[in-house]
């Protein structure tokens, strides 16, 4: 099945949930509204056959409305083929649907993607912090924090 | 220090030593360093490999310990985070005294290119470092000289006998 | 009278010997039974990607070598090719430069799976293999010093090609070693396959379904001693490995002795690749024609004008991206290794997400271990063959 064919069934369930579709190095991504991610992905490992979630990250465009995106980079070990599903998160209500019920994986990929750019996945059976110290303040991939951290004057080249 | 040998026919007796008690306190640290096998990163592999057939480390009386209880030596072979300084922390204090620290690589001594947020910029921050090593990761002869180093510094203390009868502190010296 | 069922929390790490580095487990016991295993990670998390979002697309390549050191060849690979593919450059790589980075690749996979069987062994009670497996790393990081002038953290591959040629008589010395593989791995075979104790210690431990795996994200040589015949060097070539003939060992028996049996028929398979490639290796260019990107050969620098200004802005500025995202996964020792880069047209990546192969593979641990005895922790993670450095990145 090619890609095109891919997203028009896609398009055929949902279509009043497809924002966006874009090609570009030959690789598809399909910008979909954040509502019914879990539907949409249970379509695509159900009836297209995207059995592994490859990859499930964030992405902060600061500056933009809406401020973040879920990635989900699928694969379909059948087919050998990839497409990638995003899904717009605002920054006033940053949360989403969790898919780890859909593919088992996504649980410690949205814990990280909790962790580190600051999304809360809903319904998600344990929402820790994964990498960082749990007591720890802040997302640190978020695009306003510092590299160096929060405490620490921004390293300045050397001296002499 | 003067060990007596026994020489062909003519013999020593029973043998004796003349030495000072620091140099022998020192000569018996010096020569069984045990460090903990405690690797946090990429230096961990160099250290493994500083420890296999072909560098070696037990033809110089240094043995891996697990248990930090049996060791003297930590080697903070790797990058530090701040997640992990207390587990450093812990590790270290149950470790029996005299105690020795080495900064293997450019992480442990100064963060080394990870100058970010979770990154300790260097494990002298919390802990007394002894020697350090530079390199990313140091070749398995870097962490030798390394281990020389501190052989070398081991060796020049002072009143470590005093000190370990509860006489008086070790007084450093220059190696 | 009732019987005590009071179960027991353990802490295991992440100061422990087994743990491959800075891994917490956190296990529920009944008497010797595992009841429940919490992993913990992020005790080496340095922030690569966030640093990477500071540095430009040539830069990042030496923070790519410190993810899995046990394999830093395979993350150059992986980055360099995704960043080749986001600026559209990927059919303008030089033959030379794709048989090379093959060859280093499989070596690299030769490697890490030397350091794996070492450690692995090492935790089940086998010593010998330690040192034996040592002894042929050492040749392996021989032949990466006289490539890169480093034991361990390469950075030899460049965006468009590589930092130099392989240096004269190299070919020999890799040759060579390739030979010696099978005949090594013999060795190996012969030291723990039919070994009772080995035996013991690993047929029926740690089994986890196909379904199982496939769901948990498990890939590599962990997914294919579950019966899934998926390779990513065959069915998504990249760099050239549709040109070489070579089987992807494929076990059904989902158990740590398949996976063991596996990643050895990989090293004789490796060994084949890199043979098939030195006899394909022929003189050529080793920097793709793309004087924007690539930095011009120093002897150009110095003599012509135009190729020291490309140099100079390549250096001082980096090279701009069209925006865009991409993402590149290969065939790692561990499993699938994924970048995803989103592009915002400037110097620098303005998100680079890396999908390690160990930090999904680890999440198969509790499932593979709770129910059984706490003896075999110890060699399900030796058999999942992770590492701390790519796991908290």
């Amino acid at each position: 099945m090619s890609d095109q064919a891919i997203v028009k069934k896609l398009k055929a369930k949902f279509s009043s949930e497809i924002l966006d579709v874009v090609e570009f190095r030959g690789e598809t991504t399909v910008t979909v509204k954040k509502e019914q991610i879990v539907d949409i992905c249970t379509l695509m490992r159900d009836d297209l056959g995207f059995n592994l979630l490859c990859d499930l990250c964030g992405v902060d465009y600061m500056g933009r409305s809406p401020r973040f995106m879920v990635v989900y980079n699928l694969y379909n070990i059948t087919t050998k083929k990839r497409i990638r599903i995003k899904a717009p998160v605002e920054e006033k209500n940053a949360s989403i649907d969790t898919v780890s019920t859909v593919w088992g994986t996504a649980n410690w990929h949205e814990r990280e993607c909790w962790d580190l750019m600051g999304i809360k996945f809903n319904n998600h059976p344990d929402l820790r912090r994964i990498l960082m110290p749990a007591d720890w303040e802040g997302h640190p991939l978020r695009k306003d924090y510092p590299v160096q951290g929060p405490d620490r004057e921004p390293y300045q080249g050397r001296l002499s | 220090m003067g060990v007596g040998q026994p020489v062909e026919a003519k013999t020593l007796g029973s043998g004796f030593v003349t030495t000072s008690l620091d140099k022998l306190v020192n000569w018996s640290r010096a020569s069984s360093m045990w460090p903990l096998t405690f690797g946090l990163a990429c230096c961990a592999i160099e250290m493994m490999a500083t420890g296999a057939a072909r560098f070696d480390l037990d033809r110089m009386g240094i043995l891996f310990r697990a248990s930090p209880r049996q060791a003297d030596v930590i080697i903070i072979a790797g990058t530090v985070t701040k997640k992990m300084v207390p587990v450093i922390k812990t590790v270290y204090e149950q470790m029996p005294e005299p105690k020795y620290v080495i900064a293997m690589g450019a992480c442990a001594s100064s963060g080394g290119i990870f100058d970010t947020y979770s990154t300790v910029q260097g494990v002298d921050e919390f802990l007394p470092v002894d020697v350090y090593i530079p390199g990313c990761p140091p070749r398995p002869e870097g962490l030798l000289y390394g281990l020389m180093k501190l052989q070398d510094k081991i060796r020049a203390e002072r009143n470590t006998f005093g000190a370990a009868i509860g006489v008086g502190d070790v007084i450093q010296n220059k190696a | 009278m009732a019987a005590n069922t009071e179960t027991m929390t353990i802490n295991m790490g992440p100061q422990h010997p087994s743990t491959h580095g800075v891994l917490q487990l956190i296990l529920e016991l009944d008497g010797e039974i595992v009841v429940k295993a919490t992993p913990h990670i992020g005790f080496l998390h340095r922030g690569i990607e966030k640093l990477s979002e500071h540095r430009t697309y040539h830069q990042t390549i030496p923070l790519t070598d410190r993810l899995d050191y046990l394999a830093p060849m395979s993350n150059n690979l992986g980055y360099v090719l995704a960043v080749e593919k986001l600026l559209g450059i990927t059919d303008e790589i030089p033959e030379r430069v794709q048989r090379i980075r093959v060859i280093m690749a499989e070596l690299t996979r030769l490697k890490s799976h030397l350091v794996w069987l070492a450690c692995h062994a090492l935790d089940i009670g086998a010593m010998t293999v330690f040192l034996y497996c040592f002894r042929e790393r050492e040749c392996v990081t021989d032949i990466y010093e006289k490539v890169s002038g480093a034991r361990m953290t390469s950075n030899y591959f460049r965006v468009g090609g590589l930092a130099d040629d392989l240096p004269n008589g190299l070919e020999g010395d890799i040759r060579a070693f390739a030979e010696s593989i099978p005949e090594h791995v013999e060795e190996y075979e012969g030291l723990l396959t039919g070994n009772k104790i080995w035996q013991k210690r690993t047929i029926g431990v740690g089994e986890i379904s196909a379904e199982a795996a496939i769901d948990i994200g498990i890939t590599g040589p962990a997914l294919r001693a579950s019966g899934v015949d998926w390779d990513l060097r065959r069915d998504n070539p990249y760099s050239g490995y549709e040109d070489y003939d070579f089987e992807v060992p494929v076990r059904e028996g989902c158990d740590t002795f398949d996976r063991y049996k596996v990643r050895l028929d990989e090293m004789r398979q490796s060994a084949r690749i890199i043979l098939q490639a030195l006899d394909k290796l022929k003189p050529g260019p080793t920097l793709a024609d793309c004087p924007k990107i690539v930095l011009p050969p120093k002897q150009e620098v110095v003599s012509n004008i135009e190729s020291l200004i490309h140099h100079f802005k390549i250096v001082t500025e980096g090279f701009k991206t069209e925006p865009g995202e991409i993402y590149q996964g290969i065939e790692a020792p561990k499993g699938e290794l994924g970048f995803y880069l989103v592009a915002d047209g400037s110097a620098y990546p303005f998100r680079m997400k890396i999908r390690p192969p160990s930090f999904v593979n680890l999440q198969g641990l509790p499932q593979m271990v709770e129910g059984k005895l706490l003896a075999d922790v110890i060699a399900v993670i030796g058999t999942l063959d992770i590492v701390l450095g790519e796991i908290d990145r």
